[in-house]
């Protein structure tokens, strides 16, 4: 069960005088305290946890984002940063004496530069609409977290999001330049630019997957991307997930490389394919690799990666020849989630594991799945390593909650033995902080701390995430 | 010192009174020289261990670029990164070595289109200034596990750590590669062409302009790279785009390609010429404006790479800081070569903001409280 520490009564007692200081540096209508409406924040979207806050504030701006965070300093307010709540890590869940400050309502493109090939944007601004600013003059941005429609490039940064492309084109922090951040003092400062590589330390690396910890990210400057003429799928069925595995490994070593390579086990691949029918065989498991180009140039790619998998006698091959085929191909992918949430309750996973470890994780996976007595279905990103087991439970049984907590810390544990890591997208939150021990030595531990100690001294940004609160303890307590 | 292994670095670390001039393979001097024992970490070298299957290598930070580029080679894999040879722009002799690459962030031609090389870095091992071991990242292609402590120690040149060990992602090598060619363009023209080149879908993997080739006139360069019938089509295609800009050699013979773009990846044209040599990061579409800024007040030579993102200038020796002659500028300078009384007066790292400094500063006393890592470096 996750613990969080009670919150500070003397600091609840001060609401009013707090949220009327608040009220002074902005709009009335976008401070909330109003409990029946502070509790639409009371979680992201890991759900399993809820809390309200103490106030949530939504600023238009820059300047406002500095003097509300210098008024939480000056009352030593816990701040929750907040883009648009999506986390699946509880990265935005609240203590109730902490003050939300949320972006959302940020959100203007304020510059666009195709001869250099960037966009600065507020970062309240949706990951999907960056793209579709840029899209019409044959661009896009890179990073593509299937939450695109609904995740800001605010929780992006402080995440350092991925996506299915990711392979190819790298995560957030690989198409980030530059960012404006305001420290919990209230100060504003520009940390890269519309040039490359940093001048001395490169503090925009540190801020960006820091959880919101470091300060409050308000504008951003994103590579954009000229988009490829075109891309096409193949999807191959195979006897065993070790089969696919290796299929995988053997793509990569030809000199190939893909855009994408998702894999899917069997129950996910029953699942979907109840779901939306999208023309799945009957396997154990199956891969969909996509590749980028011109249509001769797909044609090529598709030639050798279908001779590469030939090797290990695949028992269907369906190469998409039309856009409606390609089409066909992802919508069962695509709606693997949504599948699975028709069947059970589900939690997703997100531990990263070395390519060449796939079929013996995959092997452990299930040994687990049948000692506690729980399903798993996975569906991941291949090329990467970035496995999503789903856990099946049901919500309404407590003894299955603990059971699928306790499940799911033992494949991450895995994950971590076999040479991987706890997340490689999602981040640490609350959900994965206790487990921060299981890879990393108190040394380590201790030195990302110190990052921490210098930005935000008294520890009052996003404080109860990332690290165990028994090893935060004493600096959030000082 | 020369320690044998992390164990005995972490051991002379902790115990040492003096201040330690950290060097790996020694072939990229930069600022002012440190007053210090020499440390060398070239004994902690050796590859750990190379999954071509999983695009990963981990090797001991004094490992020689030489042997990783080797290795890779065998399997048809490369360091996309490209990372630029200082030996021929500064006159040094010895190897260079991972861990220094990854303590500057050098990168190449490929950078461009690729990334960095701190885009390419999946974990690292360092000691700190009181000799603690510390790790950060892992060996994995993704990894938002905690704060990312690789990227910032990219490029930190050993003034928050000395670098152990390190893992990197590395990727296919390419079957072919071609180059295009545009003569006598004017240095905006040349920024403008190889805009065009970067924003077709072509994957362009290399984009540079010198005002003064090998035969003294202006060539604009292009590079394309992938599958024989991709870079084929490809040359086809970009050919047609930058038509406009003038007629377009085609260099399709792989020697003369990989030695062209070598030239601009080592900046051979400055090599054997006297001067200081700076290095601008800048947006691409101001470096024409601040060139002519800089040779309004001396005289200064050019070679722009990175679509004009980079500039790399030579100018006399005793020209001093011609960050004066920049500004106002959207982004930074580096003083990459000059002699040692120079790199004394002149800073060699942009001046950072006062909040920036500050952090800096505050991150350089967590991690060097004693500030005996390469002190004064990079400030
Ligand atoms: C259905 C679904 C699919 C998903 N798929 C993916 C996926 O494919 N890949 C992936 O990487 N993630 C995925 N996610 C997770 C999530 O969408 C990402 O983590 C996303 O980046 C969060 O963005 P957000 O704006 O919603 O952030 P929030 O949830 O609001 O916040 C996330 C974290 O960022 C911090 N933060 C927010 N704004 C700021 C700011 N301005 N400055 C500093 N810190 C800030 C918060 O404190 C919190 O710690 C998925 C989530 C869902 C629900």
């Amino acid at each position: 069960m996750l613990e969080m520490p009670a919150p500070s009564e003397e600091i609840l007692d001060r609401k009013s005088d707090i949220v009327r200081r608040l009220k002074e540096v902005a709009p009335e209508a976008t401070v909330i305290h109003d409990p029946d409406e502070t509790k639409a924040y009371e979680c992201d979207a890991f759900t399993v946890y809820t809390c309200s806050p103490l106030a949530v504030v939504l600023p238009s701006s820059t300047e406002e984002v500095a003097a509300v965070l210098k008024i939480c300093h000056e009352e030593s307010v816990p701040v929750i940063p907040r883009g648009s709540g999506t986390s699946l890590a509880g990265g935005a869940l609240p203590t109730a004496d902490s003050v939300i400050v949320g972006v959302s309502r940020m959100n203007e493109v304020l510059e666009t530069d195709y001869d250099n090939r960037f966009i600065r944007v507020q970062t309240g601004r949706t990951n999907l609409s960056v793209t579709a600013e840029v899209e019409g003059r044959g661009f896009f941005y890179a990073p593509d977290p299937s939450s695109q429609l609904a995740c800001a490039i605010a929780g992006n940064i402080a995440m350092n999001s991925g996506g299915a492309h990711c392979l190819k084109y790298g995560v957030t922090t690989n198409n980030l330049m530059g960012i404006r951040l305001v420290t919990i003092e209230g100060e504003i400062m520009d940390l890269g630019g519309p040039y490359l590589d940093a001048g001395g330390l490169d503090l925009m690396g540190i801020v960006c997957g820091s959880e919101g910890q470091l300060g409050i990210v308000t504008e951003a400057i994103l590579r954009i991307v000229p988009k490829p003429e075109g891309a096409r799928p193949v999807l191959f069925g195979f006897s065993s997930n070790e089969v696919a595995g290796a299929c995988v490994a053997d793509i990569i070593r030809a000199g190939i490389l893909p855009v994408a390579i998702e894999f899917m086990d069997r129950p996910c691949i029953r699942a979907c394919e109840d779901f939306v029918g999208a023309g799945y065989p009957d396997v154990e498991a199956l891969l969909i690799v996509e590749v980028e180009g011109a249509p001769s140039e797909i044609d090529m790619q598709l030639g050798l990666i279908k001779q590469v998998a030939a090797n290990h006698n695949p028992e269907t091959v369906q190469e998409s020849l039309s856009d409606e085929q390609s089409a066909r191909i992802w919508a069962g992918r695509k709606s693997a989630f949504g599948a699975m949430g028709r069947i059970a309750d589900y939690i997703c996973l997100d531990g990263t594991i070395p390519v060449s470890e796939l079929p013996r994780v995959l092997k452990g996976i299930s040994k687990l799945s049948e000692t506690y007595g729980l399903g798993v279905a996975n569906v991941f990103h291949a090329g990467d390593g970035n496995l999503h087991p789903l856990i099946l439970f049901d919500a309404n049984s407590e003894e299955e909650v603990k059971r699928c907590e306790e499940m799911g810390a033992e494949i991450l544990k895995l994950c971590v033995e076999s040479g991987g890591c706890l997340t490689g997208e999602h981040g640490v939150g609350v959900e994965k902080r206790d487990l921060m021990p299981c890879q990393y030595s108190e040394a380590d531990l201790e030195a990302q701390m110190r990052i921490k100690d210098v930005f935000d001294p008294n520890w009052l940004l996003n404080p109860t995430k990332i690290f165990p609160l028994h090893i935060s303890g004493e600096r959030r307590a000082a | 010192m020369k320690p044998a292994d992390e164990t005995e670095l972490s051991e002379a670390v902790a115990s040492t009174l003096q201040p330690l001039a950290i060097t790996g393979g020694g072939t990229r001097p930069i600022g002012p020289s440190v007053a210090g024992k020499t440390l060398e970490v070239s004994s902690l070298a050796g590859i750990r261990r190379y999954e071509p299957e999983a695009l990963t290598l981990v090797a001991g930070a004094g490992t020689a670029l030489s042997d990783i580029d080797r290795v890779l080679a065998a399997e048809r894999q490369r360091l996309a990164f490209e990372p630029m040879d200082h030996r021929t722009l500064l006159g040094r002799q010895g190897e260079p070595t991972i861990g220094g690459t990854v303590a500057a962030n050098v990168s190449g031609s490929r950078r461009i289109q690729a990334g960095a090389c701190r885009d390419h870095l999946l974990g690292v091992r360092f000691v700190d200034g009181m000799g603690t071991v510390i790790k950060n990242g892992g060996r994995v292609m993704k990894n938002v596990t905690g704060y990312d402590l690789v990227r910032l120690l990219a490029g930190s040149f050993g003034t928050l750590g000395i670098l152990t060990e390190i893992a990197i992602k590395v990727l296919p090598d390419t079957e072919c590669k071609a180059g295009l060619l545009i003569h006598d363009l004017k240095t905006e023209e040349a920024i403008q062409a190889l805009s065009a080149a970067l924003q077709s879908p072509y994957e362009v993997t290399g984009a540079a302009h010198t005002p003064s080739g090998i035969d003294g006139h202006p060539v604009t360069m292009i590079r394309l790279e992938g599958f024989e019938e991709q870079v084929d089509y490809r040359t086809k295609q970009l050919k047609a785009v930058l038509s406009k800009f003038g007629e377009i050699q085609i260099e399709m013979n792989q020697e003369k390609v990989n030695a062209g773009w070598k030239w601009v990846r080592d900046v051979e044209t400055f090599k054997d010429r006297p001067g200081e040599v700076w290095k601008l990061s800048v947006k691409s579409s101001d470096g024409p404006k601040i060139v002519r800024r800089i040779q309004a007040e001396v005289d200064a030579d050019i070679l722009f790479d990175w679509g004009g993102a980079l500039i790399w200038v030579l100018v006399a020796a005793g020209t001093g800081d011609i960050r004066r002659y920049c500004e106002p500028m959207a982004g930074h300078a580096t003083l990459v070569r000059a002699s040692e009384s120079a790199r004394e007066q002149i800073p060699t790292f942009h001046p950072q903001g006062s909040l920036h400094q500050r952090l800096s500063d505050g991150i350089r006393r967590q991690f060097d409280p004693r500030q005996i890592l390469n002190p004064g470096l990079m400030n």
